[in-house]
């Protein structure tokens, strides 16, 4: 029975999107999976063409919806300094409390869909339970569940007022209690660690060669977070990146849920030090030249390669999404696992098909 | 006269419990994670007995969110192909609509109804929890209309 070939996807109840793999199975046991990719395939980098550098915003935000906030941030933060622009202090730290709350809703959705793929349902409904505050907070700040569009080249469009920054610190406790309860299960219950632990192993050698980023590297141990850098306030925040040395699924898991008590601890240091001022500056001209600008998403290093004349459109825009760099780990983790075991090892990359295909 | 009673009650089960099959057909996982969260405690469909299945064969509904392109085309018309008959299509979405703010990129071919018949449109940029339900329950009329033109048509 050498070498059955059993496609996985593109449609799949595990996977929310379509992404489809090709395992080679012998006995039970992967041999070898080539993912294969463009069915969520848009273009959208094209769009550049048609769509001036503002209308851009709105393109970008729609790479993807669980991480839109942080992909206008890291094209505007881009084009700001193209074009020599500072934003002001207030919006610097208003874009860490959206980016933060991005974050935690994402962290969240990732960990139900990772306890669903391993068939732990209830843990699934309970975690969404918890994001559905995060969610109203979002809806109550910008105005959208989903897509925010907070960002403008040169600041944010809206403000939090004391009464609204007082109200996200109490919905955050209610969420900090949420997820303290379900962390007993999460870290500690027996299903979910004989699930997870030794599955889909990468050492921290193979993580650097495959180009992994974000939770999947600091899984390994290596401390890399684009938010180290200092763009928009987090310079100014006090926080260190989660590290986790094993590089099974059980140490992403570990990372991810981490992540989400240090993102509530970056709301509170945000809204603790929210200076006063404008929220935008006005800007002028176009920009000309070209810029990298990276940002760290949920998922890791989102990387914008931008390249302007002068002109109302823009020459080039290219998008390296973190799941882009996280997929080629897929091809290392999968082979010498179990066929009931590709689900979890696939979520634990925390896969988003419409970032790596735009 | 057996097998009109076996057939009320087969239309009378999928009317109250309604199956649905989500697809992503080139979405931003906008309008996913908003389909999704109809499913979650706070939505909670399941209270209209709507289940969320992973196999065409077993549905009832299906959900499309997003953009047609060149390459899911096809899968989106295998998979409304193998969900049996009677069936109604959802699409939600300004992309499952017309291609939404993509409707001019290259690889797109347009909304959801360029390749399969659509019976819902549910709008929205992404499409709120509330307007997808919505969209759900109005399929069910739909879908009670046609198990009814499927009844007579014997």
């Amino acid at each position: 029975m050498a070498g059955t070939v059993i496609p996985f996807g593109p449609q799949h109840p595990v996977l929310p999107e379509p992404l489809h793999l090709n395992l080679k199975i012998e006995d039970e046991i992967v041999i070898s999976a080539t993912p294969a990719f463009g069915y969520v395939h848009r273009g959208l980098e094209k769009l550049a063409d048609i769509r001036d550098f503002r209308q851009m915003i709105q393109v970008v935000e729609r790479v993807c919806g669980i991480c839109s906030m942080i992909h206008a941030l890291t094209y505007c933060q881009g084009l700001e300094s193209l074009m020599g622009v500072e934003p002001p202090p207030r919006a610097r730290f208003l874009r860490v409390i959206w980016s933060e709350l991005h974050r935690l809703h994402s962290h969240l959705l990732w960990l139900g869909l990772f306890a669903d793929a391993m068939g732990f349902e209830s843990l699934f409904m309970q975690l969404w339970k918890v994001r559905e505050r995060i969610m109203d907070m979002n809806e109550a700040t910008a105005g959208n569940r989903v897509i925010l569009s907070v960002n403008v080249i040169g600041g944010v469009r809206r403000d939090l007022d004391p009464g609204q920054t007082g109200w996200i610190l109490s919905e955050l406790a209610e969420v900090e209690k949420g997820i303290k309860a379900m962390g007993r299960t999460i870290l500690h219950d027996y299903t979910v660690q004989k699930r997870t632990r030794g599955k889909g192993v990468l050492s921290r050698e193979q993580a650097l060669e495959l180009g992994c980023v974000g939770p999947m590297l600091r899984s390994c141990g290596v401390a890399q977070d684009m938010r180290l850098l200092g763009y928009a306030a987090y310079g100014e925040l006090d926080f260190a990146p989660v590290v986790e040395r094993d590089g099974d699924c059980y140490a992403r898991c570990r990372v991810r849920f981490a992540e989400l008590g240090q993102s509530i601890d970056l709301i509170r240091q945000s809204i603790g030090k929210l200076p006063a001022g404008d929220i935008s500056v006005p800007v002028k001209g176009r920009p000309e030249g070209e810029i990298v600008a990276r940002a760290e998403q949920p998922r890791g290093e989102c990387l914008y390669y931008i390249k302007a004349n002068g002109g109302k459109f823009l020459d080039r825009l290219r998008i390296r999404t973190p799941t882009f760099a996280n997929i080629p780990a897929l091809t290392v983790m999968l082979p010498g696992i179990e066929l009931a075991d590709v689900p979890v090892v696939l979520l634990s990359i925390d896969p988003c098909v419409s970032c790596t295909e735009r | 006269m057996g097998m009109g009673l076996i057939d009320n009650l087969i239309s009378t089960a999928r009317r109250r419990s309604p199956w649905l099959l989500h697809f992503d057909c080139g979405s931003c996982n906008g309008c996913d994670i908003e389909t999704l969260a109809c499913l979650t405690p706070v939505y909670d469909v399941e209270r209209f007995g709507v289940v969320n299945v992973g196999n065409p064969k077993h549905a009832d509904i299906l959900l499309v969110t997003g953009t047609v392109n060149l390459r899911n085309r096809e899968v989106l018309a295998v998979l409304f192909e193998q969900i049996p008959e009677p069936k109604v299509v959802v699409a939600i979405g300004a992309c499952g609509l017309s291609g939404g703010i993509f409707r001019e990129a290259p690889n797109v071919v347009g909304g959801v109804d360029k390749v399969i018949p659509v019976d819902v449109y549910v709008p929205g940029c992404p499409a709120r929890p509330e307007a997808i339900i919505d969209g759900v329950v109005l399929a069910l009329e739909k879908f009670r209309e046609k198990s009814k033109g499927k009844g007579e048509g014997k």
